[in-house]
């Protein structure tokens, strides 16, 4: 692998070189981490990112949802029709974004408006899953803003759930951690924007700098204003510190219309008055690493790709050339599309 | 598509009627949101469905399922009526001046000429008026009685905004709102593209829907320019190519036509071809239609083909009936006329309508064989499944051979887009097990055949002996040589006309274009229209580069456009009678003084002068029709036709039903169901987390969408008492089908000639294998009847019954 490290993406179709190359998220880049007081003085500050849906250019499609199932390879169930069109029927940890759908009849113009919003992480600035979070390591936010769970430092407790103004973390019955959106994290890390982003057919999603994300919002809420959506505005709750996950709303006044997104998000006061140094104490007694490991461990890990690691992947490929094994070469099979007319 | 998707981007104001962009071409919509976010574009959606298009409109409309023509026939009267007209070009580019034969007329619904027991009309009467030099009869100042414009006036009065009202039920407020916004749109600066799809074509009269919305934008100037245009989205991935390729019964490739029987030679089949101009001066491009056409021949048979023989002519099948399309040939099967059906990536069973016709009509045959990537119903027709596919299993002796294939991310070629861009793409993955592609089973299929033919003979076994088969590996030829095939070449030198002593190609050489074809057989090429996709200079459809000097999207080298690379159909049009673009912020092509230059390739021929050829050279008359002569079997002007199952009578015309010379077999009317035992308008559609039958095997799919629901009102659901998520029954006089029930806003009961019309929409993309839940399509539902023209069933508008089920599954 080289050295260079990754390119700081600053569109959703940031295309990196193909080389690999070294993460730009570093150990050094965790400014936040649950459970964590101690933690080192960060290296540098990145530029904060922000990933923004324009809910007035979306059409509902899923391919966000889609790419992100894909590029994080979960596994949701398939589930049954209830009779709308949100499909899950709610986020899970398999899950990680959802499109919400609210029929919306405005008195104000007699206009039905069909109101689908993106669900997911929010990337607060001031994370409340973070500040609940007993596990140290468990929750880490970058200087570039992105809130990111580490699931290896994750003991499922649930606290995050409590600690979210957004309703947003899910605990895994089955491997017993919280999972959410990383604002993909491993993609950023190399270089590339986020796959919903990416896979948006309207760039709807768009992905950047959160100046350049702001900038871009102000655009279309001028567009929306000259077609008559005097409340267009930027979603951007300052409640808890702005976010890295913004939303332009045609009625910027009237958050809740979409699937009850919280018109001034703020962290539990419960969470907020919450010590961080008395609940980790037990966790450290019950053998959790601490600081400085914890976070050099896991990045370590996460970017390292082993000799062996090298030669079995050779192995697959070679073997799919062949044909050698009955399935190597498509994996999908009875996944992929068909081409017909 | 006249114009292209990236085109879009160039429109002010996109109309989404008989189709809905956003939730079937989701892809492809991003175009109209660059029109919207960077020209401040509109967007209008008109359906009866407030659909995902409409989530993202600037004005919506509901419109009941199957009434367009009176809505569209209803905004041309508006626009007449309030001088919304680009003038100079209704008068100088359509036939509007021209006049027609004065037995030609319309009374109760009906053009001249019906012959109900017939089902069809002598369209004799329904013609210019021709001179005696040949040419055609006109008042350039639009006065006389029976000019098209005259005639066309009349013919849409009766399509008041009251009458528009009652028949759609579309609210006369909503409806008027947007004749003004569409009415902005005559200004020679502005430009409106409309998009449509499947909601325009599969109704009994499917192709005069597109017709009304064609003449409207020929009455506003909107055709040939920028933004502007009839842009029909293809709803499957290169149908554009397969029709192209002459994939039906009465084409072969290009367009052109398989004759009939009564054409007995070759003299006789281009007799009523080859149209000779009807305008002092223009020139008329189907005068080369036999270069293409033995260009063709020539392609198919090489040497075999001689002047002697015709150029093989006589090998071609001929026609005895207008077409064997899907429909006929389906009854077909059910009659017991047919052993063998070969079903290459198509699974009718989910697809055609009547599905238990289509059941039986499997059941009918002693060999299927089924083409696909896919396990997929089609293949298994005769499994039981419970509900979900009720046969008895037992009594089917049909034999089924699945070969499977690759799908298109496994294989190289040329996909066709709605814009009529062929871009090749290269394989992506290995395909699976055994799969193959569909060029080496056809190929060793066919060296089988051959094999068969060369050594027991048979009837008629020249055009299976003598095909040219010239690739480098008979069992399996690439995608390359038959492209290069497509494209053609010289077969011998051809002389340079314009330089005497010089050679334009030399023998073995790759045209260059379609006007290298020659008629003397001197060269091949299998499908006129992709000339100039594959020539000396290499693959053009494999170019990428996404250079736009112009800024007007035309791309010109980013794969290649048929025809000749153009990527704006009749772009003449987009200028003046000087020449000079109507809008010069959007410059397509102009005349500089001596051709035709610009951001796309003209429409004409570079060198001909402004004011002496006129823009529509495809049109013996060099002009675009508002009238269409004898070119469409229910009429040369779109009359509004109620569905054959509607929920109202037709006030034109109280008696008759449906279209009147829709094709429709004798079994199929006597089943047709009442307005009485079902009052319910049901229309079909797609969703955007499905593309077809195909993505439900899909697990990522089958998540985002996973079962089979139907969509209703509110209203109607306070009728039968059904709640969101209950499970209900749907019924129509040929079957049922259980669905969950989604309640929405999104459906609002219509009132039509006097009565509340509840529609109920039931989208297609459920069966009984794949990944998702089983379910149904509304194939088990809609009737058996296709358009007039094109035969295209009509699954946009039909009658049903709802009520509300139990939850238990019913025991198969």
């Amino acid at each position: 692998m080289s050295k260079e490290r990754a390119p700081q993406p600053l569109t959703a179709v940031s295309n990196p070189p193909i080389q690999p190359l070294a993460s730009n998220l570093l150990p050094g880049d965790v400014v936040r981490a649950s459970a964590m007081s101690n933690l080192p003085a960060p290296e540098r500050q990145l530029t904060p990112v922000a990933k923004l849906i324009d809910v007035s250019k979306c059409i509902g499609c899923k391919a966000c949802q889609s790419a992100c199932v894909e590029w994080n390879d979960t596994h949701p169930d398939i589930e049954t029709n209830v009779g709308v069109y949100d499909n899950p029927h709610d986020l899970t940890p398999d899950m990680y974004t959802l499109m919400r759908f609210s029929e919306y009849e405005n008195p104000n113009t007699g206009d039905l408006e069909w109101l689908i919003r993106k669900d997911g992480c929010m990337h607060c600035a001031d994370p409340g899953c973070l500040k609940a979070c007993p596990a140290p390591g468990a929750i880490v936010q970058y200087s570039n803003g992105i809130v990111d769970f580490i699931s290896e430092n994750c003991i499922g407790c649930g606290y995050c759930v409590a600690g979210c103004p957004f309703d947003i973390p899910r605990i895994s019955q089955k491997a017993h951690v919280s999972k959410k959106c990383t604002l993909c994290s491993d993609r950023v890390a190399v270089g590339q924007g986020p796959a919903c982003a990416k896979a948006c057919p309207t760039q709807c999603i768009t992905f950047g700098t959160k100046d350049d994300m702001i900038a871009h919002a102000q655009e279309r809420i001028v567009d929306l204003k000259s077609r008559g959506y005097e409340n267009a505005g930027l979603y951007d709750p300052q409640g808890v510190g702005g976010t890295h996950v913004m939303y332009v709303l045609h009625h910027a006044d009237q958050p809740a219309l979409y699937a009850n997104l919280p018109a001034d998000p703020t962290i539990s006061p419960v969470v907020e008055g919450w010590k961080g140094p008395v609940k980790t104490a037990g966790l450290i007694a019950a053998g959790v690493a601490i600081a400085g490991a914890a976070l050099h461990g896991l990045f370590a890990r996460a970017n390292k790709v082993s000799a062996h690691e090298e030669e079995e992947a050779q192995e697959l490929v070679d073997n799919a050339g062949r044909g050698g094994d009955g399935h190597a070469g498509h994996g999908h099979g009875d996944e992929t599309p068909d081409r017909r007319t | 598509m006249t114009n292209s998707w990236t085109d879009v981007a160039n429109t002010d104001l996109v109309v989404i009627m008989g189709g809905n962009a956003a939730e079937a071409h989701p892809c492809g919509f991003k175009w109209v949101t660059e029109a919207k976010h960077h020209r401040g574009a509109k967007l209008i959606v008109v359906d009866p469905r407030f659909n995902r298009s409409a989530a993202v409109s600037d004005y919506y409309a509901p419109i009941r399922p199957g009434s367009d023509i009176a809505f569209l026939m209803g905004v041309i009267r508006w626009c007449i009526e309030n001088d919304k007209v680009q003038w100079q070009y209704v008068r100088n580019y359509t036939n509007a001046s021209y006049l027609v034969r004065e037995d030609f007329g319309w009374q109760d619904g009906l053009f001249s000429g019906y012959d109900e027991d017939k089902r069809a009309y002598d369209q004799t009467s329904w013609d210019y008026q021709m001179g005696e030099d040949g040419y055609i009869l006109s008042d350039p100042t639009l006065e006389h009685p029976h000019c098209v414009w005259n005639l066309l006036k009349q013919h849409v009065d009766v399509y008041t905004p009251e009458f528009v009202e009652n028949v759609c039920g579309t609210p006369k407020d909503r409806y008027l709102k947007i004749c003004q916004m569409i009415g902005e749109t005559s200004a020679p600066d502005k430009a409106m593209t409309s998009m449509y799809a499947l909601g325009w074509t599969q109704h009994s009269k499917g192709a005069q829907n597109i017709r009304g919305m064609a003449m409207l934008q020929l009455l506003l100037g909107n055709i040939g320019i920028a933004g502007g245009g009839m842009n029909a989205l293809r709803g499957h991935s290169n149908i554009q190519g397969l029709t192209d390729v002459g994939l039906m019964s009465n084409l072969v490739p290009g367009y052109l036509a398989i004759p009939r029987e009564s054409e007995v030679d070759l003299a006789s089949y281009m007799t009523s071809r080859g149209n000779k101009p009807q305008l002092p001066n223009q020139m008329s491009f189907w005068q080369n239609y036999d270069k293409f056409f033995v260009s063709f021949l020539k392609a198919m048979w090489g040497e075999h083909a001689t002047a002697e023989n015709d150029w093989g002519y006589h090998w071609l099948p001929k026609l005895d009936i207008a077409q064997y399309d899907a429909m006929k040939m389906f009854d077909k099967l059910k009659n017991d006329e047919v052993n063998i059906y070969f079903c290459q990536g198509f699974n009718p069973i989910l697809a055609f309508p009547n599905r238990n016709k289509m059941t039986e009509a499997f059941s009918k045959l002693k060999l299927l064989v089924v083409m696909d990537p896919l396990a997929t119903e089609t293949a298994a027709f005769w499994e039981n499944h419970g509900i979900y596919n009720d046969v008895d299993s037992a009594s089917i002796q049909t034999e089924v051979i699945e070969l499977p294939t690759t799908c298109f991310a496994e294989d190289e070629g040329a996909t066709v887009n709605s814009g009529r861009w062929l871009q090749w793409h290269w394989a992506g993955a290995t395909p699976p097990g055994e799969a193959r592609t569909d060029i080496w089973i056809m190929a060793n299929v066919f060296q089988r055949l051959r094999t068969l033919y060369q050594t027991e003979g048979g009837k008629l076994p020249e055009p299976i002996v003598n095909l040219s088969w010239d690739y480098h590996d008979p069992l399996h030829p690439e995608p390359a040589e038959l492209a290069k095939e497509l494209n053609g070449r010289a077969i011998t030198d051809i002389p340079d006309p314009a330089n005497p002593g010089s050679l334009l190609l030399s023998a073995g050489q790759q045209v260059s274009g379609f006007g290298q074809l020659r008629a003397d057989g001197s060269t091949l090429g299998a499908c006129w229209i992709y000339a100039g996709c594959y020539t000396e200079a290499g693959n053009m459809m494999a170019r990428r580069d996404n250079a736009d000097p112009g800024g007007m999207g035309t791309f010109l080298n980013w794969s290649f456009a048929w025809p000749a690379n153009r990527r704006v159909l009749y772009n003449r049009a987009s200028c003046d009678l000087d020449g000079k673009p109507w809008d010069p912020s959007r410059k397509l092509i102009e005349w500089n003084g001596e051709r035709w230059v610009g951001n796309d390739i003209p429409d004409i021929a570079p060198t001909a002068k402004p004011h002496e050829v006129g823009p529509f050279i495809m049109n013996p008359e060099g002009t675009s029709r508002f009238f269409s002569r004898k070119l469409m079997r229910d009429g040369p002007f779109p009359t509004h036709m109620e569905p054959f199952e509607s929920p109202v009578e037709n006030p034109l015309n109280r008696r008759m039903v449906g279209n009147p010379v829709a094709r429709i077999f004798a079994d199929d009317l006597a089943g047709l169901g009442s307005r009485e035992e079902f009052p319910c308008v049901a229309t079909s559609y797609r969703l955007t987390e499905h593309f077809h039958y195909w993505t439900k095997h899909n697990r990522v799919n089958a998540v985002t969408q996973p079962e089979f629901f139907v969509e209703i009102s509110e209203e109607l659901a306070a009728e039968r008492g059904i709640a969101k998520g209950d499970r209900v029954r749907v019924w129509s006089s040929r079957g049922q089908i259980w669905a969950k029930a989604v309640v929405t806003k999104r459906i609002r009961p219509l009132t039509c000639d006097g009565r509340t019309v509840h529609v109920v929409g039931i989208p297609i993309h459920w069966g009984f294998k794949g990944a998702a839940r089983k379910g149904f399509g509304p194939n088990s539902l809609g009737p058996f009847v296709g358009d007039a023209n094109i035969e295209t069933p009509e699954f946009k508008a039909f009658l049903v019954n709802i009520e509300r089920a139990a939850e238990q599954e019913v025991p198969a």
